[in-house]
């Protein structure tokens, strides 16, 4: 079985709040926020990984990013996956969902015939949650989004428990097919000594536009349908009332203006 | 009427005969948009037993409602909606579909786009058309709005969370059409939805709830988050959350407001460890009191709320729950 795990680096969600549009220029304020593997990509690759142990499966990660995501394609190899491909390019910058997936879509074909393709079902930065689905129309697979569990996974008709309102709906899939993963679905494991040793000697692939051999209007920008025409900064919405005195005051405060409220 | 232009359209979306009440909010707002460009505002349902269903549409501003209506639609089922969905775009060239952010919604909305190659702007918290005739959908990024447009394609699609726009007014003598498609033959799916299993849901809704506890990555532990949870119980309050909390894993997603969790309005707002992100504030903008407790005075969250208590929350929040159950002692004995 081939499975394909798509990862991002993404800029580190705990200092995301130092990425900032500068209210001057409109253009976003990058302040060297580390890159980090997009924290629902770990379940994506736990989850292969644990296929991976329970049967026979070969574990491809690939990653569309500038050159420093490379990092985290080698943290995927020291966890446990076989192969690792990152595609990389100037011409893939700016890409918008839809020109990421059809470009991840490219990667994945090249990498030879697959039998599930699993994704987090949204990154921590652009969270549009629709890269796995469009991935999906570009390989003509069907695809299950925000999976909590495999329920069964004998032969080729997997069926899965996916997230729905107010509880789960059950799922039948064919494989091939692209599945995006919940938290729900495993705890992912640690980073081992041995295995950063192991991937040491595993080399990354890069694969640029001239490798995946697809046109240039059907990349980064220009395969992007959609455009960000403007950049706002929010002014303050409200007047601030800073409460002062000590702990015990502003408790007492706080506690009378929910009680004016009649809501203690 | 204008017919160089198609219609603004809506995939709407029900559950036991009933319209989902974001398909509603987004019929309003694509009347709207509908007057404006001069085009016909039309909704797409699918299901089993519809009942009433196509008649509330056009109530609330469908001019025409497209209606497939077949046992094998009783659930979502992927392929099926979705080939469907692209039939009649192809058909009826809308320069406009608008879908709800549900968990459907979040699932075939890409797929209608990637069928009919076209750009999509997911949770959408606003949306206008500029001089070009171009949408222009709002999303918040980075501590501020990001405004998204698709040039050259067409539909121009956006997804819209509940409570994003605003429940129209019912007009029961609103006349509109309705018109029946075809279903194709849904044997040998691909992918096929069983069953929708409804679990019991975890406390208090956020979105009925009159009080809500909030927590960030501020929080900075497990235990930490624990002290929120009491404060919460101590206010009969709903817990919510933002996205750092749900990845750290110490709330389930189903807690998270803002742009792709919940929007919430209730009466007051208690933050605790926010930072005050773009993406989770505009999930509380309906609040009628917002209150944040956070150690940085400096932290952006202090120039979005109403009231700002700088302490640190593991000092402030015991003495909160105390100052709380010794009023409402008080308070027995005076009433």
């Amino acid at each position: 079985m081939n499975i394909v795990v798509c990862v991002k680096a993404v800029p580190d969600p705990k200092e995301i709040c130092k990425v900032r549009i500068d209210p001057a220029t409109k253009t976003l304020m990058r302040c060297d926020v580390p890159l980090v593997m997009n924290p629902l990509d770990k379940h994506a690759l736990e989850a292969a990984l644990q296929l991976k142990e329970a049967g026979s499966a070969s574990v491809t990660v690939i990653s569309m990013g500038p050159p420093p995501a490379e990092s985290i394609v080698k943290e995927c190899m020291a966890l446990g996956a076989d192969r690792g491909i990152l595609l990389s390019d100037r011409a893939f910058g700016g890409a918008d969902a839809f020109a990421t997936a059809f470009t991840l879509a490219s990667g994945i074909l090249k990498t030879g015939p697959f039998d599930l393709v699993l994704c987090g079902m949204a990154s921590s930065d652009g969270a549009t949650e629709w890269v796995g689905p469009l991935l999906a129309n570009f390989l003509s697979v069907p695809v299950v989004t925000m999976v909590r569990r495999l329920e069964s996974t004998a032969n080729n008709i997997w069926t899965l428990l996916a997230d729905w309102q107010n509880g789960y709906r059950r799922v039948e899939v064919r494989l091939p097919a692209v599945i995006t993963v919940t938290r729900e679905l495993n705890r992912p494991r640690a980073l081992s000594f041995s295995g950063i040793l192991k991937a040491r000697r595993k080399t990354i692939e890069q694969w640029d536009l001239e490798a995946l051999g697809v046109p240039v209007e059907t990349v980064g920008t220009k395969g992007s349908p959609t455009i960000v025409s403007e950049m706002s900064t929010v002014e303050n919405r409200r007047e601030v009332e800073l409460l002062r005195g000590t702990t015990e005051e502003k408790a007492e405060q706080l506690v009378s203006r929910l009680a004016e409220r009649g809501l203690l | 009427m204008k017919h160089d232009f198609g219609p603004v359209w809506v995939i709407a979306e029900q559950s036991d005969c009933k319209v989902e009440l974001v398909s509603l909010q987004l019929l309003g707002k694509a009347r709207e948009l509908a007057d404006e460009l001069g085009v016909a505002c039309e909704a797409v349902l699918l299901g089993h037993n519809l009942g009433n269903a196509p008649r509330e549409l056009i109530a609330v501003g469908a001019n025409r409602v497209l209606v497939a209506e077949a046992t094998i639609l009783e659930f979502y089922q992927p392929t099926l909606y979705r080939d469907i969905i692209v039939s009649l775009a192809e058909e009826h060239q809308p320069e406009i579909i608008l879908i709800g952010s549900t968990f459907m919604g979040r699932e075939l909305a890409p797929l209608i786009a990637g069928r009919l190659k076209t750009g999509l702007a997911a949770h959408c918290i606003g949306l206008h058309h500029d001089q070009d005739r171009n949408l222009v959908q709002q999303i918040p990024a980075y501590g501020g709005l990001m405004s998204i447009v698709c040039p050259e394609r067409r539909p121009q699609m956006a997804t819209v969370a509940r409570g994003v726009f605003q429940t129209p007014l019912a007009d029961p003598a609103r006349e509109g059409g309705i018109v029946s498609v075809p279903v194709p033959d849904g044997s040998n799916l691909p992918v096929k939805a069983l069953e929708i299993v409804r679990e019991a849901s975890s406390g208090l809704a956020l979105e009925e709830a009159r009080v809500i506890v909030s927590g960030g990555a501020g929080v900075g532990s497990r235990e930490g988050w624990e002290t929120v949870r009491s404060l919460a119980e101590t206010l009969e309050a709903a817990l919510g959350c933002t996205r750092p909390v749900v990845d750290e894993g110490w709330a389930p997603l189903e807690s998270m407001i803002g742009q792709s969790g919940k929007m919430v309005s209730p009466e007051v707002y208690l933050g605790i460890g926010l930072s005050g992100e773009q993406q989770h504030m505009v999930g509380i903008t309906g609040a009628k009191l917002m209150v944040a407790v956070n150690n940085d005075p400096k932290a952006s969250v202090f120039q979005q709320v109403d009231l700002g208590i700088v302490e640190n929350y593991e000092d402030f929040v015991p003495v909160l729950i105390a100052k709380i159950k010794a009023h409402r002692e008080a308070g027995v004995t005076c009433r």
